[in-house]
């Protein structure tokens, strides 16, 4: 009896021994997974802050002298990137007016056709066209739309690009969210005799409306960074432009501008900063709709 | 086998040889005929997956919905084949009522009650939006509780109050007839015999079908009781009669406990 009450107390100690340091390793792997974020927001910040200013969001950048100058005479680099976030507010909402309806309208389609044989590929398309290489949605736009109809670079080609890359998290988000709604809530509709259009549209999708949102902020903070399909369509812009048909800038394209040119470097820690923040915000803000309608 | 044990003079509704399959050949109810009877409360009892609730949302016609099911028979609402109308209109006269409480998330209690008008596209003066309001939820008992807070959403209110305010908006078309879905299945035993209350008080103006799961609700409430099983209207009768002298065998086993 004894020698078995002797093994029980050596395994306690054992498991003991086993639950602390899994315990240790788990808090380990969660800084470990929270800290690049961390230090990333503190570089940007540290390295940043200086250079934001009013005149930083409402200016176009120096051209490469007068930052030369600025820089040897120790002053901060003058002008800002107005003409970036323009014409990233302008390729967004346009890829926005493009993705939303398709999107929404599709993860509807999907939402009320689970089985058939059309939703299921387009089911598997949108996941697919998720990961596709934007590089490549570039090149898309760039035959699509640079070459035969703007004739030039141009923020309708960007758009498209981006539209594209905003597609499949707007479908699948789509279809998600209406999945979440009880059965019981289009029974009540249809009960009281409303046609099927009128109660996808005034009951269901005002239902939904909070997780579409969601859906939707989401799809935008994440084309809000990307560069290589901009690269390729809207190629950028030394001044603020709002014609589609025109190249554009956007904060993304001149990060990458400032990286190529010496004496501007200083800039890309501010943009950086600014479009991290912009991502941040509606993360944060999408964030908060998806908990608030739980 | 499906004779109706009692006769119903000037039915409201009368159900002839329905006939309801999720999958062909294989029936959920199973050549059901009845005549409903005007302002009562007929209850509709039976063990799970006896198609109780397959042939109440079969009167109004909500199977339309999903292409698998299929509905064979006639069903006749004072005088007039439903399978003719359109559903608008056959779902104005048969209002129902779920088992959960499914008020419409988004909207008000006010505009819940009159969700039917508004989602029809169905134009009315404020006067006459006012009157129907007050009326569906004077009706269920609820007025005096929700008077002040008619703008606030419906989902804040309890169960129990949910379950009143569906009522209300299915009454709010002034129906022919209500279908309720085990209505109390979902609610404590205070707010359940609140409705019980109203579903007695109710048939003064209305004709009640509803399923329930309950024997002592049904012995409690309905002036008539079906039996099914399998599919198939066992016995129909007035529920006092049923209790006391089950005419089949399976009905009384169902009714004593012995299965179900």
């Amino acid at each position: 009896m004894s020698s078995s009450a002797n093994l029980m107390v050596d395994n306690l100690g054992r498991r003991t021994l086993k639950d602390k340091f899994y315990k240790v390793l788990v808090v380990v792997l969660s800084i470990v997974t929270i800290s690049p974020i961390v230090l990333i927001i503190y570089e940007l910040i540290v390295k940043g802050y200086r250079q934001i200013s009013f005149d930083f969001i409402l200016k176009t950048p120096p051209d490469t002298f007068e930052a030369m100058t600025a820089l040897s005479s120790g002053e901060l680099i003058p002008g800002g990137i107005a003409n970036g976030l323009t014409g990233t507010l302008l390729m967004v909402v346009l890829a926005s007016v493009i993705a939303i309806p398709v999107g929404v309208i599709t993860g509807i389609y999907l939402y009320e056709n689970p089985g058939k044989f059309l939703a299921n590929l387009t089911r598997n398309v949108s996941d697919v066209l998720q990961g596709v290489p934007s590089i490549v949605l570039g090149l898309i736009a760039y035959m699509w739309i640079v070459k035969p109809i703007t004739n030039g670079f141009s923020a309708l080609a960007g758009s498209v690009s981006l539209s594209i890359m905003m597609l499949p998290m707007i479908v699948r988000s789509t279809e998600e969210t209406l999945k979440m709604i009880p059965q019981t809530i289009k029974e009540a509709a249809l009960a009281l005799g409303v046609p099927y259009y009128k109660v996808i549209l005034r009951v269901l999708i005002p239902t939904s409306f909070s997780g579409l949102l969601t859906g939707i902020l989401l799809g935008i903070s994440r084309v809000l960074g990307e560069t290589a399909p901009l690269m390729l369509t809207a190629l950028g812009s030394t001044m603020i432009n709002l014609d589609i048909t025109k190249p554009t800038s956007a904060v993304p394209l001149l990060i990458w501008e400032f990286y190529n040119d010496p004496n501007m470097v200083d800039l890309i820690w501010s943009s950086s900063l600014l479009l991290m923040a912009m991502v941040l915000a509606l993360n944060l803000i999408s964030k908060r709709i998806a908990a608030r309608t739980k | 086998m499906n004779d109706n044990s009692v006769t119903i003079k000037d039915p409201v509704l009368s159900i002839r040889n329905l006939c309801v399959s999720y999958d062909k050949g294989k029936y959920a109810v199973d050549n059901v005929s009845a005549d409903i009877k005007r302002n009562a409360v007929t209850a509709i009892m039976g063990p799970s997956g006896c198609g109780k609730s397959t042939m109440l949302r079969a009167i109004n016609r909500m199977h339309e919905l999903y292409e698998n099911i299929e509905t064979k028979g006639n069903l006749i609402l004072n005088g007039k084949d439903i399978t003719d109308m359109p559903t608008i209109q056959l779902r104005r006269k048969v209002g129902m009522v779920f088992q959960r409480p499914n008020p419409f998330p988004t909207m008000s209690i006010y505009d819940n009650v009159i969700a039917g008008y508004k989602l029809n596209g169905i134009r009315l003066k404020k006067s006459e939006r006012d009157d129907i309001v007050e009326r569906s939820l004077s009706d269920v008992t609820l007025w005096e509780e929700v008077k002040d807070t008619l703008h606030k959403k419906g989902s804040f209110l309890s169960g129990g109050q949910q379950q009143r305010l569906c009522i209300a908006r299915a009454l709010a078309f002034d129906p022919e007839v209500i279908l309720l879905d085990e209505p109390t299945s979902a609610l404590d035993p205070v707010a359940t015999s609140k409705i019980e209350d109203l579903l007695v008080k109710l048939k003064e103006n209305y004709s009640i079908l509803m399923v329930t799961h309950n024997m002592s609700q049904a012995a409690r409430i309905s002036d008539y009781s079906m039996f099914m099983y399998l599919g198939e209207l066992v016995e129909y009768g007035k529920t006092k009669d049923m209790f006391t002298r089950p005419k089949d065998r399976r009905t009384e086993e169902y009714l004593t406990g012995k299965f179900g």
